[in-house]
């Protein structure tokens, strides 16, 4: 942590002022809100409503389907990260290698981070859709039968695409910058040494790219975790039988297409619970190491 | 290139290509659809190669609008989209530069309680909150207004976040020398800092105007006004089509016209995006 | 900074703009799910109710899918700052959530009575009323979009296949028989079914008369049990799963999914909703496809089919005055001209029988055949404790349950008895819950 140099009474609470009353009151009160709903057994409208400490808690743990979600969720996470991870960095290195052409491969490649995610779910789903789309009908000409809307793993292969497909930019952009900020000369002595691309990549620039790494997994799973709403969203809604419903979509599903409302808000409280602690590992842990 | 190796430079553009190859064929498709007819996009395969109607489809979505009661002209929604995301982006960038200046330059009683409080934000998405987030913005008066629109959404950590890395890189040398120079802290601030953080501002810009044009739900929830819609919004609302006929075409040619702003912007502004964030991430 | 400020300027020019010719009128607010060419029919309702009188003025706002609809309505009330809108339109599964919401929601029949407006329970369509009304008769939400299934087949198909295209199967044995005829003709699938829950398993029983929950359905108790693994829907199911070995049965995903198998040509027979029409006649041109009512297990007589779609509930919470409007909306509603109007340009069935009426004077009927379907089907006999429709708690995730299982049946791994059966257990579960929260 950075020496703090300046010393005022007022001034640092007026710099913060905003940002906190914003926090406070669209985030802190909300979230109270939320897990004291946790705590209640209400109808939609909260007509009527009754204190029952944590029975919510406890239904929702007895429910096989809550557990299924969390694997659903972990299954899609590590996939989205590591694809998206190891994807951008195959193409960051060969964009790197000062090519002709490199500055237009990578405006190519940048620009779907820039696509909405509810927007990047209506072009997979007419992509991929078993009726009309274009990826279906050859697939099945190879023998494929392709149908997301009945097949869970197939589903659950597509968002995990389209996520991919969201998010791989933001991590070519990334790297690439990492890459590009690592000396030429130490390359360059370690070629003199007689190493190989391959070898130099292992010994030379993987370890000096691991703190990008690093940053970038964690805003990986934040996003898989978080930021894929929109695509499950306009791409399989969770289904087919809750096989893409990960964790933040089923607190929505259930609170509102379900109208389980202590349900939804008791799943709301454990998600904030969850990211409290990753924000916590976040900074106690992998940033130190990132920086040092 | 450290040494010239052809078929690895071959490689490198066969890799390359397939990767832009992969991130341009849903576009590419739905590009394609947006130029026929509603018919052709019902029966399988879908087209490759683009169709005669791309006037007759932009026209109608852009000066006709479809499904839309008082026929908001569209270019009103993409005015909204439009101040929406530009407000989204100043705010917050004016709220957390300053947060980020005072947690990282200042030492003040309950600094922490501030630091955590502002950064347990970071991650978690308006999602999982909104019913309760919709009662505070709803007794605040502001449904139906830009206020309700932009607000909110300000109430995230990325930016200040992004500010405190970049902040915490600058030498410690730099404001020990203006404080020597009897320079106050805003003074350090507004002519030192400031100018050094172009970078992660034009790179925060990037994101967070991305961010504000593409939300979905939270206008689709606060407005009852079509005079607020915005773009995405109606992309999704088009595909939402209960019962009736989907008319693909249409809503590939509103899709192409709801990315198309962010995309010119990250495209336009790559150089100084990428710059940013890697000068705070170090 | 300056920006926003200019940025605001302008933004309170549009909205005084757009303010201002609303100021004499009372505004009415009215949240929709009806997207696309559907949403622009009903602006155009509310266009036409609008230009009728000069006291009110109905907003028709579109917000989404029913999912979003409902998810804006519930906020908008919960938060208790009269943001939330006079009409919501709910789908049919939403009714037991709705009657269970105390003091949410504005019972019709007594908005009408309390409004002093005339109304006939007598003029509306008996399952398309009964669905949404007490056991005593009672209206408790506005129908609006109602469907029912209809069979369809693809006559080009029929033909190829050696079969007498004008003519649909009669009884589910025949969808067998011609299925097998379609696939031996080289097409890729017999028969496929949408919305497999509410036409197999909900419709199939009213079809022929068997109950799907204790308690007249749910609509006499909510202390109830599900009903739905009888012998009649077990031996469907069965019949069913073993068609599908030869592919005479393919499984095209729930809700409205499997349309596209049918749109797209791979299969030659369907089972969807009435409201689907217009867009399988696009699909494939009016002239190949045949319409008939739902089939029967080999003899038995059917009853009456029952409807899906959604109702307009009003929601409690706004000044008297208000609702004289909203009573006089129903109203307009209601009339047969509108009904017509509404039931020509989306195939959703009218809600009243005068409406059907006067779209059979128009020759409606006989420009687009089998349009008349889904009416006759409805009104084929007077409804049963059976037939009148479903009233049950957590019907989303039961739906969901039934869809699970019998996923299970289509992929090999139950028997139709097994996947039932657990069906109805856990439904029960899930219908204790419901009555443990409400």
């Amino acid at each position: 942590m950075k020496r703090a140099i300046f010393n005022d009474r007022l001034l640092p609470y007026l710099l913060l002022g905003p940002q906190l009353i914003v926090t406070l009151v669209f985030f802190i009160w909300p979230s109270g809100e939320a897990i004291w709903q946790s705590m209640l057994l209400e109808d939609a409208f909260g007509g009527s409503s009754r204190f029952v400490w944590f029975r919510n808690f406890e239904r929702l743990f007895d429910d096989e389907g809550y557990w299924a979600s969390f694997e659903t969720t972990a299954i899609f996470s590590i996939a989205v990260a590591t694809i998206g991870l190891a994807l951008a960095l195959l193409l960051a290195t060969t964009a790197d290698r000062s090519l002709r052409g490199a500055g237009a491969y990578r405006s190519l490649l940048i620009w779907p981070y820039a696509v909405a995610p509810a927007v990047a779910g209506v072009l997979w789903g007419f992509l991929f859709n078993p009726g009309a789309g274009l990826l279906p009908y050859y697939l099945n000409l190879m023998g494929v039968a392709w149908n997301h809307q009945i097949n869970g793993n197939q589903a659950l292969l597509l968002v995990i695409a389209a996520a991919c497909w969201n998010q791989v930019s933001y991590n070519f952009v990334f790297f690439l910058a990492g890459l590009q900020s690592i000396p030429r000369a130490l390359i360059e002595a370690a070629a003199i040494d007689g190493a190989g691309p391959g070898r130099r990549f292992w010994s030379i620039v993987f370890p000096l790219l691991a703190p990008t790494g690093f940053f970038l997994l964690v805003v990986n799973i934040i996003y898989a975790f978080f930021g894929t709403f929109g695509i499950i969203d306009a791409l399989t809604k969770g289904g087919p039988a809750r096989s893409t419903e990960i964790l933040v979509y089923k607190v929505y599903s259930d609170g509102f297409r379900g109208q389980d409302f202590g349900g939804s808000a008791a799943q709301s409280a454990i998600l904030m619970g969850i990211v409290v602690v990753l924000t916590v590992v976040q900074f106690r842990f992998i940033e130190r190491r990132i920086h040092y | 290139m450290v040494e010239n190796r052809p078929w690895l430079t071959v490689l490198s553009h066969l890799v390359l290509l397939a990767g832009c190859l992969v991130i341009v064929l849903p576009v590419w498709v739905a590009f394609v659809a947006s130029t026929h007819e509603a018919a052709t996009m019902l029966r399988p395969p879908a087209p490759m190669i683009p169709g005669t109607h791309l006037l007759d489809n932009y026209a109608t979505v852009l000066f006709e609008g479809f499904g839309q009661a008082s026929r908001v002209p569209q270019w009103l929604v993409l005015f909204n989209s439009l101040v929406m995301a530009l407000g989204i982006t100043i705010g917050k960038i004016a709220i957390s530069i300053t947060a980020a200046f005072a947690i990282v330059y200042f030492r003040f009683p309950l600094r922490m309680t501030c630091f955590w409080l502002i950064f347990v934000t970071l991650m978690l998405p308006v999602e999982v909150r909104i019913v309760p987030t919709f009662s505070v913005v709803a007794s605040l008066g502001m449904l139906d207004s830009y206020a309700g629109l932009i607000i909110p959404l300000i109430a995230s950590a990325t930016a200040t976040f992004l500010f405190r890395q970049f902040f915490l890189s600058v030498p410690d040398e730099m404001a020990e020398a203006a404080r020597v120079d009897g320079a106050g802290p805003l003074r350090f601030f507004r002519d030192i800092l400031l100018p050094m953080s172009r970078n992660s501002i034009a790179a925060l810009f990037v994101i967070q105007f991305i961010y504000g044009w593409n939300q979905h739900l939270w206008p689709l929830l606060i407005t009852t006004k079509e005079s607020f819609y915005t773009i995405v919004m109606t992309v999704s609302r088009q595909a939402n089509v209960q019962d009736g006929v989907v008319q693909w075409n249409l809503i590939m040619a509103l899709g192409i016209l709801a990315m198309l702003p962010p995309v010119l912007v990250i495209v336009f502004m790559q150089r100084q995006f990428v710059r940013g964030l890697t000068d705070t991430e170090k | 900074m300056k920006m926003s400020r200019i940025l605001a300027a302008v933004a309170a020019g549009v909205m005084l703009a757009t303010s201002q010719a609303a100021l004499a009128a009372t505004e009415i607010q009215w949240w929709h799910a009806m997207g696309g060419n559907l949403g622009e029919t009903v602006d155009q309702l509310a266009a036409q109710f609008n230009a009728s009188q000069s006291d009110y003025k109905v907003v028709p706002v579109f917000k989404g899918s029913y999912t979003e609809t409902l998810t804006a309505a519930i906020a908008a009330f919960r938060a208790r700052q009269n943001a939330h809108p006079h009409i919501v339109q709910v789908f049919e599964v939403g009714t037991a959530t709705m009657m269970a919401a105390k003091g949410a929601t504005y019972p019709v029949h007594q908005l009408m009575a309390d409004a002093n407006e005339p109304f006939d329970p007598k003029a509306y369509i008996g399952p398309v009323y009964g669905y949404y009304a007490t056991t005593d008769g009672k209206l408790l939400s506005m129908p609006f979009n109602s469907s029912t299934p209809v069979f369809y087949w693809n006559k080009e198909m029929f033909q190829k296949a050696g079969l007498d295209p004008n003519k649909g199967p009669r009884s589910w044995q025949d969808v067998g028989e011609m299925g097998k005829k379609l696939v031996a003709s080289g097409a890729k699938c017999g028969f496929t079914p949408q919305w497999q829950t509410w036409t197999l398993i909900e419709n199939f029983g009213a079809w022929h008369n068997l109950p799907y929950a204790t308690g007249e359905n749910g609509f006499a108790s909510t202390d109830i049990e599900l009903k739905f693994n009888d012998t009649a829907r077990v031996t469907l199911i069965q019949a069913l799963s073993d068609w599908s070995k030869e592919k005479v049965f393919v499984y095209g995903g729930r809700e409205g999914k499997s349309t596209a198998m049918f749109t797209g040509g791979d299969c030659g027979m369907h089972i969807g909703s009435s409201a689907s029409a217009a867009a399988i006649e696009k699909a494939l041109g009016a002239e190949k496809v045949g319409t008939t009512m739902m089939p029967v297990w080999g003899d038995t007589k059917p009853q009456n089919s029952i409807i899906g779609g959604a109702t307009l509930w009003a929601l409690q919470g706004k000044p008297k005055e208000e609702y004289k409007g909203v009573a006089k909306f129903f109203t307009f509603l209601s009339r047969g001209d509108v009904q017509a109007k509404w039931h020509q340009e989306t195939g959703y069935v009218p809600i009243t029988a005068s409406a059907e009426g006067i779209t059979a004077q128009a020759g409606f009927y006989q420009k687009f055949p089998g349009r008349d379907i889904a009416i006759k089907q409805l009104q084929l006999n007077a409804p049963t404790i059976n037939s009148k429709g479903l009233r049950i708690g957590n019907f989303v995730q039961i739906r969901d349950v039934v869809d699970e299982e019998l996923e299970a049946v289509w992929a090999g791994q139950k028997t139709a008895q097994q996947a039932l059966d657990t069906a109805v257990s856990r439904g029960n579960k899930l219908l204790k819950d419901f009555q443990a929260a409400n």
